[in-house]
């Protein structure tokens, strides 16, 4: 098992393909199911079934492991157990669970795998069934990759089945009913005299019997809660202040934290002078933390004042200290000896010197994560045992970062996952709950929560990757015909590999995602990646990937249409070989009266972007004003395969859309003297209201597999509005953010 | 010195120049007012200060001697819906809800002044409050459901 163990740790990679040697751990520890971590602590007279779900006499429980950064996933996960399991909502509890290895993210390795996700060849499933099983064993439990859908879908509604089935058994045994003449509503077993037994009634009994697995799921048809509009479980605390995120907790005699790391990421800090600091009224303790110093004092605002009193000397960083040199780099790597891989390679490209009708140069910047509620921890160190209080993508990750700097056993570090003010990729890092550690091994025996100031928070952000694309194409009788796309970028799936301790090795997909797969029939079409050497520290941002390939690779596309003379959808969708995505197109034509005439100065631009295997359509429409361009109209159509609920699926279309937009017109992370110069909202805001569009949403399902929402409507945002730009003033804008070179209302 | 928070007298013993945010999060426990960035740019920590929406990452602890300082803790509870925060529910605004707070007591404010607002003028007094979601489409129509209900209108 150890042996395994190293195996898979060291070849295993998130958004990345390769996997050196993963084959050497066979099928049956796959198959062999987690140990069910709510079974060690049941009370008597407790059942559960499955790790999802805890009855006893009291109450019900339900444990949805991915955490709840906004996405709505809690409810989500709740829904689809007590669907089968046939609960309403207001009688049942939900909990985050603890970090364990049964709450593995199968579905996230699936699409790490280098396939088109429609691709059902054996070799894909082949990998696919591979990348499930090396997280499976790792017992990754992840949120991000729009995964937390995909991977709860038929999992949850069979524990949900499970606990229901079981129920039933054990209400047969009781009352000598057989169980076909057993039904189940709102949370009780109905014999057929109408009679009714409370599921928590039943807990002590059923606790006793084996859980029955293999049931088969309702169909659709019946399905009272999936698909229809959910009042989301958290809306009325997220409403009234009520809700407490990790920000908000308070402990007896806790202590508060503020922290100043070196602002050249990962370089060391020197020396320090806190004699000023240390008289401040409050401050208990000043304390050198790895790379910079901590302070801990009796209040948030006490700590901020007087960590910023020290005088720290910092070292260079370990990168080009001005933004001009990282723009050097990316443009240096469009080199033999940096590509990465050829992904796509249709027809045959074969310019010869100029050949080609067009080229074209896209560039996009680092950008920040910065969820409005900052990073914080609490952490409480005592001999016995680490309890963390955090909001965090992958706890099991954290919690062995904090064993290995408190020095105790994994089993004695306890996460306790939170509602998180926001994510956008940010918590899968571990910056706030590493240093928090350092400080409550210092200072023991009291809860300790770090907050980052914002700014400080801007300075540690690890941000979205840099980089560049260079178009060649070439058009035919009205049509686009040759496609050559270069991308050159840094890779951060390196970059966040190395500080989870994995490596990453083989080309990195996320390089060219949402270009490579591309779902179009250009006869000549090919997408190669080159890998920039790493600059500063990136890593996953919303949409990973495809945030910036595809931008790059639909607004050239874009260009090579409008040289060919032809409709931008029309052109689209004669090029597109894919039915599901054709629809998507066609409904996207349809709902933004595409062929409509607009007024003067307006315009109209199109982009389809596909990733984690959600296609998503946007038109744009804008009006070039006296003060600027305004963004009047997006129109969204994507397909996941099945809208979980309609309401949370629409709104986190138009936050998507919002964030897409908002950081392409306005927003950019750049470096001087080694430090990020934009440290505060005002220097890098994404949207504000009086820029916000109105948004036309549709869901459609026609695609087979069910998938997750929360990052595939970033991608097209960027490109359609570039186009619909391009179409209103004749001005082609290749860079983000595009208010460097034109202006917004 | 001594502060009222939703109708409550609370004696502190905090700096004067101690931001009233910190005193209200950390002194009082008052966490429905969140910090966002400490300069004024996000709005997450809109509280009212006699009936009018203020920042206390800006307000000195001081400055709040003798006002009656109002946080959404006070505006509404989960059993006793203040108009705004019922709208809010009705459209399922939220997701992350972390500047929900703030956006609530800044809209709560906007509508005593202006009942009866144009889009335009909800997009410019709503555009000071930051939200990171986006979650802006909702917040529009949540806005005018809020003025329907004060107005009594639904
Ligand atoms: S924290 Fe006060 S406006 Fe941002
Ligand atoms: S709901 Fe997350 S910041 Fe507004």
């Amino acid at each position: 098992m150890s042996q395994l163990k190293t195996i898979t740790r060291r070849t295993f990679l998130v958004g990345s393909t390769a996997i050196a040697g993963g084959v050497a751990f066979g099928t049956y520890l796959t198959k062999k199911p987690h140990d069910n971590p709510l079974a060690e602590n049941l009370k008597n007279g407790e059942a559960s079934f499955n790790p999802w779900v805890l009855i006893n006499e009291e109450k019900i429980t339900l444990v949805v492991p991915h955490m709840d950064m906004g996405q709505g996933v809690a409810s989500m996960q709740a829904a689809l157990i007590a669907e089968e399991l046939d609960l309403d909502f207001g009688q049942f509890e939900i909990s985050f669970g603890v970090p364990a290895a049964a709450y593995f993210n199968t579905a996230l390795a699936s699409e790490a795998a280098p396939f088109l996700s429609a691709d059902e060849s054996i070799p894909a499933k082949t990998m696919r069934t591979l990348m499930s099983s090396v997280f499976k064993i790792m017992g990754l439990q992840v949120t991000g990759g729009s995964s937390s859908v995909p991977d709860s879908f038929f999992k949850l509604r069979m524990a949900g089945a499970t606990a229901r089935e079981t129920l039933k058994k054990a209400a047969s045994l009781k009352t000598g009913v057989a169980v076909e003449q057993l039904k189940t509503a709102g949370g009780h077993v109905i014999l057929p005299d109408g009679n009714q037994l409370a599921y928590t009634e039943l807990a002590k009994l059923a606790s006793e019997l084996k859980p029955l697995h293999n049931n088969e799921l309702r169909e659709p048809a019946d399905w009272r809660l999936i698909g229809k509009p959910m009042q989301r479980l958290d809306v009325v605390e997220k409403s009234t202040g009520t809700l407490k995120y990790g920000i908000d907790l308070a402990f007896d005699e806790m202590l508060y934290a503020a922290v100043k790391t070196n602002p050249r990421k990962g370089a060391a800090m020197q020396s320090y002078d806190d004699s000023l600091a240390k008289k401040m009224r409050g401050v208990s303790h000043v304390i050198a933390v790895t790379n910079g110093v901590a302070v801990v004092a009796d209040n948030t605002w006490r700590a901020f004042k007087a960590v910023d009193k020290v005088d720290c000397e910092w070292s260079e960083a370990p990168y080009p200290a001005e933004q001009a040199d990282h723009w050097a780099e990316v443009v240096a790597s469009f080199i033999p000896e940096r590509l990465d891989k050829v992904w796509r390679d249709d027809g045959s490209i074969t310019w010869s010197k100029d050949s080609y009708e067009i080229k074209s140069e896209y560039k996009a910047p680092y950008v920040a994560h910065q969820p409005l509620e900052p990073l914080n921890a609490i952490i409480k160190v005592t001999d016995e045992r680490v309890d963390i209080w955090v909001a965090h993508q992958m706890p099991r990750f954290a919690q062995q970062k904090v064993a290995s700097i408190t020095g105790h056993e994994e089993e004695q570090i306890y996460l306790h996952n939170q509602y998180a003010g926001g994510s956008f990729g940010h918590r899968l890092e571990f910056e706030n709950v590493l240093l928090a550690a350092e400080i409550a091994k210092q200072v023991q025996g009291k809860a300790i929560k770090l907050t980052f100031s914002r700014e400080e928070d801007f300075a540690q952000d690890f941000t979205r990757q840099i980089g560049m694309a260079s178009g060649l194409g070439g058009v035919d009788n009205g049509q686009v015909v040759s496609m050559d796309l270069s991308i050159a970028t840094v890779s951060s799936s390196t970059s966040q590999g190395k500080r989870l301790g994995q490596a990453t090795p083989g080309p990195d997909k996320q390089i060219v995602e949402g270009a490579w797969n591309l779902p179009y029939a250009i006869p000549n079409f090919r997408v190669s990646a080159y890998r920039v050497p790493e600059l500063a520290p990136t890593s996953s941002w919303r949409s990973v990937g495809a945030s910036t390939a595809g931008f790059f690779a639909d607004c050239f596309l874009d260009e090579l249409i409008h040289l060919a003379g032809a409709d931008p959808l029309a052109e689209r969708i004669r090029l597109c070989q894919d039915e599901v995505v054709k629809q998507v197109l066609i409904t996207a034509g349809e709902l933004s009266e595409w062929n409509k005439p607009l007024g003067p100065n307006q315009g109209r631009g199109i982009a389809l972007v596909e990733s984690f295997g959600v296609p998503v359509a946007e038109v744009v429409e804008v009006t070039q004003t006296d003060n600027g361009i305004k963004v009047d109209q997006v129109t969204v159509v994507a397909d996941v395969g099945q809208v979980l609920d309609p309401v949370n699926f629409d709104n986190l279309v138009k936050g998507g859309v919002v964030w897409g937009l908002g950081h392409a017109m306005n927003s950019e992370i750049t470096y001087a003297d080694g430090k990020v110069q934009q440290r505060n909202y005002h220097q890098h805001e994404g949207m504000r209201m009086h820029q916000c569009p109105q948004i036309i949403v549709k869901g459609l399902e026609n695609a087979t597999k069910i998938r997750g929402i929360g990052e595939p409507p970033i991608p097209p945002a960027a490109p359609a509005l570039a186009n619909a730009i391009f179409a209103a003033t004749g001005q082609r804008i290749r860079e983000m953010p595009f208010n460097k070179h034109i202006k917004f209302v | 010195m001594e502060i009222n928070v939703n109708g409550e007298a609370h004696e502190v013993d905090v700096e004067d120049d101690m931001p009233l945010l910190w005193v209200l999060r950390d002194e009082l426990n008052l966490t429905g007012t969140k910090y966002g960035c400490g300069i004024a740019q996000c709005g997450a920590c809109t509280i009212h200060m006699d009936g009018l929406a203020v920042r206390p990452c800006q307000l000195k602890a001081s400055e709040a001697k003798g006002r009656q300082i109002t946080t959404i803790e006070g505006l509404g509870t989960p059993d006793a819906l203040n108009a705004v925060q019922a709208a809010w529910i009705e459209h399922q605004v939220a997701q992350c809800g972390y500047c929900q707070s703030g956006q609530i007591m800044s809209a709560a404010s906007f509508l005593k002044f202006k009942p009866n607002p144009t889009d335009e003028e909800i997009d410019y007094a709503m555009s000071a409050n930051l939200c990171r979601c986006g979650t802006y489409p909702r917040i529009r129509e949540a806005v005018k459901t809020a003025a329907a209900k004060l107005r009594g209108e639904v």
